[in-house]
């Protein structure tokens, strides 16, 4: 370094270098690393925890999704105004909480509402689900738990409450033409308590409940077909 | 077990968690910073980096070292961005617009991470980790060496020298940040976070749609997110997202880690000064804060008063169900405590007073512990304040730990103390006066106000979370945020540098049966009390027309 | 001058002060100013009785502001000009250098100028005596009616112009030029006119000033947020709430409270030549007393009569009394004292006894003593000069007689043996006189407090350190220095500024001087050289070397009310937004009435009155901030406890009380009730 460069360069020159030897160490070697490492060591949680079925990869453990179907009208799908195939809670399956995710459990768009509590759409979409929700599954309004009320932060929320869960157990169980004591019975058996006791909310991870749905009496299709 | 025992439970689990790591980690962190030693690595990097390790700066030189360094980041991290295309693992992502590439820059340089963009819809791999991780890394090493040259300031006398910020820099990162977040990694990967390269998976979900299961190095960066006070997230959901945040228990590492540094450098501080007790003094005003905002942000969002939440019976709006209210309450107060902005769940969507008390929170100069070395300078200097008006009240030239506090430190105190509020109350009065920003707010009525007011309050003091109902992706708020972001995170340094200086050109006095008691309860206090009424009065009447009205209503 | 008076007298001077060139100098006040002109600006193109009654109240907070200064300064008035009256024109009789006279204005005189004053005529200058003694009335600079003695040489030489010579004839050399003698430097200091900013007061001042703008800022954004509410405020509204949060009480006082602390000092009869020297005295660490006449009464006095074995008590005491009875020197008058109250023995007078013949103390002899008739003759002295004269005159000293002196020595006090001879017979030595300094009453008391203000003493002393270590340990002071020459004391001075003290002392000689200017605060005595009152930063004009603790506490007091009025004045904040913010945004979020806590009758009615406390509150505290907040030696800490208290909790409540009791009659004027 020549003694003649003036010392707001020198500085600039350091803090240049400074930067790029920092970014080999904890912005290439550090992330890659500890990928190589992770991707050695627990691979399966590394890679998303990815669950499949009989047919392959369907989702992530922790990642919701949507549990819907295409609505036909007259065997034609419908569409909105912008031409997006028009969709409705497929009633076999349990019901993830609303999401505010792209059109709903989109990965590459998470988001959340940002509703404040005041915020008169808000309150009109809770009365909305409120209602949906009713009628879906045939209970009364006063009845439907918050969480399928108001949506996650996320909008990839893999979980419902055990109550929103048991409030649908009945009408997953008639539409797939299973007990509905069996049905409670797997809402049961996955219910997860507060992680060691105490921290978080008791919880039901609804892709693994509809799989296990699925796996044990095979697909609705093949239920509805019998 | 009822919800508040589970709460209490969970609050309880972190501090003994944090109390268990504050002794070894705080010694550590002191001997770190006063280590004659350089480790083989270390010197290689001085060499190349061509600085000498050895030479004890100048206040002003050590301000000019990070001046420069945070402006070469600034430039690089906006370069890294508009080249993206052109780099390896951009995910096919294009080069981000001007001025949000601007806006994320001083947002990571900052220490801020403010997020105008959606990391899963516009970052590439490479952009995420070795832009915007790296920050992560270096801003926080740049917060911490500011801390301990403001508290070498107090520890030497009659010398003109507060340390040598290169090798502050390198130290912070290598010594302290690189070594836990290695180690918190593998945790977070342990309890299911994702780490890998993977473009994302294409699946076929069980009612037959295509889902993509997106990757990426995220556990690798969500713990220095956390750990570093920055609170970037890799996703836009930030540790909402189950990937970055897949359990109750990972929930807890990740506010154990947000609190870890900030903690623990009290404890560095005390080692310092050759008084612990004066750690504990300024560690206990900290807590005083965080512990009433969580008790009564914990205590609102379970009562859950509000229309919408009203009729819903819960404010679970925007808060996942595996985290429920109080795990959400306990994240929310402590990120807006610690400047780190990460969110595992919606501020905008807690009830009112509750998203009062997360901008007082903030309002308050994060403080509470406040951000990596920030939080210890912020309130280092709000302790000064607190000084200067009780040593008065007892009859002597306010002093601090052994140094007199006089015009020229008060000089510098009060540009610290009014570049913050002075910026943020412009920032959003101007943005409310003018009709294009105006039209950003999402939400009506006062919770419009609230959420442009969180915006600069979240810049303002280089926190980073949101109000998120509020666009902030247009020229104005990409731009004026990012230069509130890089106002207020380099004037107050310069200033706490040059407060360094001037204390450490001082001699010590010697402490007596006349000096103020800095470490008493009644200290504690007293500081408190100019921290809570000083922001306060800044404020209430802005929070009057946006949460209290809101909630009021 | 009743209060009420003052007030009234200084009214106009209130009102002068509001040029805006003077009040710029007062940021927060000039701030509020601004105010009241944009306010009226705005009242009379919107006239309500609202906004009016807003301007007025504005204005009036200015003028309180300005009271608050012009009273102190007012008392200071009082002060010049009796000092004024003291330094009438003088006509000098200079002498020229063949030893000749010539009468020349005072004014004219130059420093080095040798002038002649002779009993009845006033000092032209301030001086030393090079010739001559005389006594000297002061009466005009201390207050103080009996006469002093001024003399050449040594340190009792200083004179101050205007002072007048009330017998003799002295020469006196001029040391300062016209106008800058001491009673001019007094004038200007009691006027308040060369009064500068203190750098605590600087320090504060920067505070205000940043409240100042963090709170323009946080009114001056409002208006948007509240046009974005549905509530857009009128300018009065916000100035009001403006004057309300800055930091009005404390900014209005604080120049007072300035000016009352050197007032105070002027009244203890202590200058100060700068507010920096006061502000020091109360941050003094270490306070060096000389033992002589600040922590011992001047002089030792007789304690003990110590006889030796074989000889009557009373016999030893009856000796010493006669050996005595011509020693003037208070040390011989306690001698005498002392045989009375122990042994009865009647004082006799020296005509009393016939043909006594009494030898005089010399410094050779260092004995005095008295040959009676009848050829016994008695000596008292120094051990060793007595002992000798024991041994001169046949005699054996006994052991013993060492034994006790020693033992006196050891215990602080001074032995004089007292021996007699008696004709024909051998001397011997009868017994010993303890002589003992005596610690004036209540010093141990005042060192203990000392010692909890967290302030060291040191005695300074030219005692042995046998005796000073007695003496130290008596009087309770928590150190000493012995055998003390001027050098030992400034050596002391500067190791204790090393370690970061700030040394206080007081001193009148010529060789205090260098102490005195090293000392961070010295205090000079009236009495003492020019030199001594030139190098130290205060004089005493009483000439009390145990003055400089009370110095100690009024420069703690000053403190003190700056702080605590600080406090005060942003603890009421707290009270006025609980006020006005309710007010001025309840009619469009009618939930923010909640916040009315005082349930203020009307938006109009709690504003003003909020206005309206706020400006009386510094009127009521005038009198405070002149008097200084009550100061009692303590711990910091409980200091703090009390004052944070009092000013701080005190400031949180007393508004919320004022405000609705103001409410309560302004809700009753038409048009804002």
């Amino acid at each position: 370094m020549r003694t003649s460069t003036p010392a707001a360069l020198r500085q600039l020159g350091a803090g240049l270098r400074a930067l790029l030897v920092l970014t080999l160490v904890v912005g290439v070697a550090y992330p890659l690393l500890l990928t190589a490492v992770a991707q050695v060591v627990l691979p399966d949680h590394a890679d998303g925890s990815l669950v499949a079925s009989r047919d392959g990869l369907v989702g992530s453990e922790l990642l919701g999704q949507s549990f819907t179907r295409p609505v036909t009208e007259d065997g034609e799908p419908v569409t909105d105004a912008v031409g997006v195939p028009v969709t409705e809670p497929d009633p076999a399956y349990f019901q993830n909480r609303p999401s505010a995710a792209g059109g709903g459990y989109d990965p590459l768009s998470s988001s959340a509402s940002n509703y404040g509590p005041e915020n008169p759409d808000l309150v009109a979409l809770v009365e909305e689900r409120r209602a949906l929700v009713a009628a879906l599954d045939g209970v009364d309004p006063e009845q439907v738990p918050p969480d399928a009320l108001l949506a996650s932060g996320s909008g990839l929320d893999p979980h419902i409450s055990p109550a929103y869960a048991h409030l649908q157990a009945a009408r997953v169980a008639r539409e797939r033409g299973l007990a509905p004591e069996q049905v409670r019975r797997l809402v049961d058996d996955l219910t997860q308590g507060r992680s060691l006791g105490f921290l978080g909310e008791p919880r039901v991870n609804v892709l693994l409940l509809n799989l296990a749905l699925d796996e044990q009496a095979g697909t609705p299709d093949e239920a509805d077909s019998e | 077990m009822s919800d508040a025992t589970a709460a209490l439970l969970q609050v309880v689990t972190l501090l003994v968690a944090l109390a268990l790591a504050y002794r070894p980690l705080g010694d550590y962190m002191a001997r770190v910073y006063v280590d004659e030693h350089h480790t083989r690595i270390e010197r290689g990097l001085y060499r190349v980096m061509g600085v000498d390790p050895d030479a004890d700066q100048r206040w002003a030189v050590y301000a000019r070292s990070l001046l420069a360094f945070s402006f070469v980041s600034v430039l690089g991290l906006y370069t890294l961005q508009r080249l993206q295309p052109r780099l390896p693992l951009s995910l096919g992502f294009p080069g981000v617009a001007p001025d949000q590439a601007f806006n994320t820059a001083a947002s990571f340089v900052t220490n801020t991470n403010w997020q105008s963009y959606s990391g899963e819809s516009t970052m590439g791999h490479l952009t995420q980790m070795s832009g915007l991780a790296v920050q992560n890394f270096v801003s926080a090493a740049v917060g911490i060496a500011v801390a301990v040259a403001l508290v070498r300031g107090f520890r030497r006398a009659r010398t003109d020298r507060v340390g040598n910020f290169w090798v502050d820099l390198v130290r912070g990162t290598l010594r302290i940040l690189l070594p836990i977040a290695v180690l918190a990694t593998l945790v977070l990967v342990a309890l299911g976070a994702v780490q890998n390269l993977s473009a994302g998976i294409e699946v076929t979900t069980l009612t037959g749609q295509s889902q993509t299961i997106t990757g990426g190095p995220v556990a690798s960066q969500e713990v220095i997110k956390e750990l570093g006070t920055n609170g970037g997230g890799f996703y836009n959901v930030n540790a909402a997202h189950p990937f970055e945040n897949p359990t109750p228990v990972s929930n807890l590492v990740e506010v154990f880690l947000l609190l870890l540094i900030p903690v623990a450098l009290t404890r560095t501080f005390g080692v310092l000064v050759g008084d612990t007790r004066q750690g504990y003094a300024v560690l206990a005003a900290m807590g005083v804060i965080w512990a009433v905002l969580l008790v009564g942000v914990t205590a609102l969002e379970a009562s859950h008063p509000g229309t919408a939440f009203g009729l819903a019976g819960a404010s679970m709006e925007g808060k996942e169900t595996r985290f429920g209210e109080a795990a959400s309450s306990l994240f929310a107060v402590s990120t807006t405590g610690t400047s780190a902005g990460a969110v595992n769940s919606f501020h905008s969507s807690f009830t009112a007073v509750s998203g009062g008390l997360l901008l007082l929170n903030m309002g308050l100069g994060e403080v509470a512990p406040g951000g990596v070395g920030s939080g210890l300078y912020g309130m280092l200097v709000l302790a000064i304040l607190a000084v200067f008006v009780a040593g008065l009240m007892v009859g002597r030239t306010p002093e601090y730990l052994r140094k007199k506090i006089r015009a020229r430190e008060m000089k510098l105190v009060a540009l610290y103390i009014l570049t913050m509020p002075v910026v943020v109350l412009a920032g959003t009065g101007v943005s409310m006066a003018l009709p294009g920003p105006r039209e950003s707010i999402l939400n009506p009525g006062p919770h419009g106000l609230s959420e442009v007011l969180y915006a600069f309050m979240s810049a303002g003091n280089n926190n980073g979370s949101a109000f998120a109902g509020l666009s902030v992706d247009s020229a104005w708020y990409n731009t004026v945020l990012g230069l509130t972001m890089l106002f207020v995170r380099f004037v107050p340094i310069v200033l706490v540098l040059a407060l360094a200086g001037s204390l450490a050109g001082q001699q010590h006095v010697p402490a007596t049966a006349g000096t103020l008691p800095t470490h008493r309860p009644l200290f504690v206090g007293m500081l408190t009390g100019v921290v809570v009424v000083v922001a306060g009065l800044t404020f209430f009447p802005v929070l009057a027309l946006g949460p209290l009205a809101e909630g009021l209503s | 001058m009743t209060p009420l008076h003052l007030l009234a007298s200084s009214l106009p001077d209130a009102l002068r002060k509001l040029d805006p060139r003077t009040m710029v100098r007062h940021p927060v006040m000039f701030v509020v100013e601004t105010g009241a002109v944009l306010s009226t600006v705005l009242a009379v193109t919107v006239p309500s009785t609202f906004a009016w009654s807003v301007v007025a109240w504005l204005w009036l907070t200015v003028v309180f502001a300005n009271l608050a200064e012009a009273v102190a300064e007012g008392r200071g008035k009082a002060q010049a000009a009796t000092l004024r009256r003291a330094k009438t024109e003088t006509v000098a009789r200079r002498l020229r250098e063949d030893g000749s006279e010539e009468q020349v204005g005072a004014p004219d005189l130059l420093v080095g100028d040798h002038v002649v004053v002779e009993a009845g005529q006033i000092i032209p200058g301030d001086g030393d005596v090079v010739e001559g003694i005389a006594s000297v009335d002061e009466s005009a600079i201390t207050g103080e009616s009996a006469p002093v003695i001024r003399e050449s040489g040594g340190d009792r030489s200083s004179v101050t112009g205007g002072t007048r010579v009330l017998s003799d004839r002295i020469v006196v050399r001029i040391t300062a030029k016209p106008g800058e003698g001491f009673i001019d430097r007094m004038i200007a200091l009691v006027e308040g006119a060369s009064r500068q900013k203190t750098p605590n007061e600087i320090a504060l001042d920067i505070l205000l000033a940043s409240l100042t703008v963090i709170f323009l800022a946080a009114t001056v954004t409002l208006q948007p947020f509240a046009i974005y509410s549905g509530a857009e405020q009128s300018l009065i509204v916000l100035v009001a709430l403006l004057v309300c949060l800055i930091p009005t009480t404390i900014g209005a006082l604080l120049s007072a409270i300035g000016i009352a602390g050197m007032d105070r000092l002027v009244q203890h009869n202590v200058l100060a030549m700068s507010g920096r020297a006061v502000e020091a005295a109360g941050d003094v660490d270490t306070l060096l007393l000389d033992k002589t006449g600040t922590i011992t009464l001047g002089n030792r006095q007789a304690s003990e009569f110590h006889p030796v074995d074989g000889v009557d008590p009373r016999a030893v005491a009856s000796a010493a009394q006669l050996s005595s009875l011509a020693d003037e020197t208070p040390e011989g008058r306690s001698i005498v004292v002392l045989a009375k109250r122990d042994h009865g023995l009647r004082e006799r007078r020296p005509g009393e006894l016939t043909h006594a013949h009494f030898v005089e103390f010399t410094a050779q002899t260092r004995m005095s003593g008295v040959d009676l008739d009848g050829g016994r003759r008695i000596r008292k002295g120094a051990a060793a000069a007595v002992m000798k004269w024991v041994r001169e005159n046949g005699g054996h000293p006994t052991e013993e007689v060492g034994a006790i002196v020693d033992a006196i020595s050891t215990a602080g006090g001074t032995p004089l043996v007292v021996a007699e001879h008696l004709d024909g017979g051998p001397a011997r030595a009868l017994g010993v006189i303890g002589l003992k300094d005596i610690v004036k009453e209540g010093m141990r008391e005042r060192f203990d407090e000392m010692r909890r203000m967290g302030i060291r003493t040191v005695m300074i002393t030219g005692d042995n350190p046998l005796t000073a270590r007695a003496i130290a340990e008596e009087a309770g002071v928590d150190d000493f220095l012995a055998e003390a020459t001027p050098e030992d004391k400034m050596a002391l001075i500067k190791r204790e500024q090393e370690g970061g003290r700030l040394v206080a002392m007081t001193g009148d000689g010529t060789n205090d001087a260098p102490a005195l200017a090293q000392a961070d605060v010295g205090v000079a005595m009236n009495s003492g050289t020019s030199a001594a009152k030139e190098a130290g930063n205060m004089v005493d004009l009483d000439s009390n070397p145990t003055k400089l603790i009370e110095i100690v506490g009024i420069g703690k007091q000053l403190l003190i009310t700056r702080g605590s009025l600080t406090t005060f004045s942003i603890a009421n904040d707290v009270a006025k937004y609980f006020a006005i913010i309710p007010a001025m945004f309840s009619g469009v979020f009618v939930g923010l009435d909640t916040l009315n806590v005082m349930r203020l009758a009307t938006p109009q009615s709690a504003i003003l009155s909020a206005v309206v406390f706020n400006a009386l509150v510094i009127v009521a505290l005038i009198p405070l901030a002149l008097r200084g907040v009550r100061y009692r030696p303590s711990s910091a800490a409980a200091m703090l406890r009390r004052n944070l208290t009092v000013y701080g909790l005190g400031g949180v409540v007393a508004p919320f009380v004022g405000i609705k009791l103001l409410d309560l009659l302004v809700s009753r004027i038409p048009g804002i009730g």
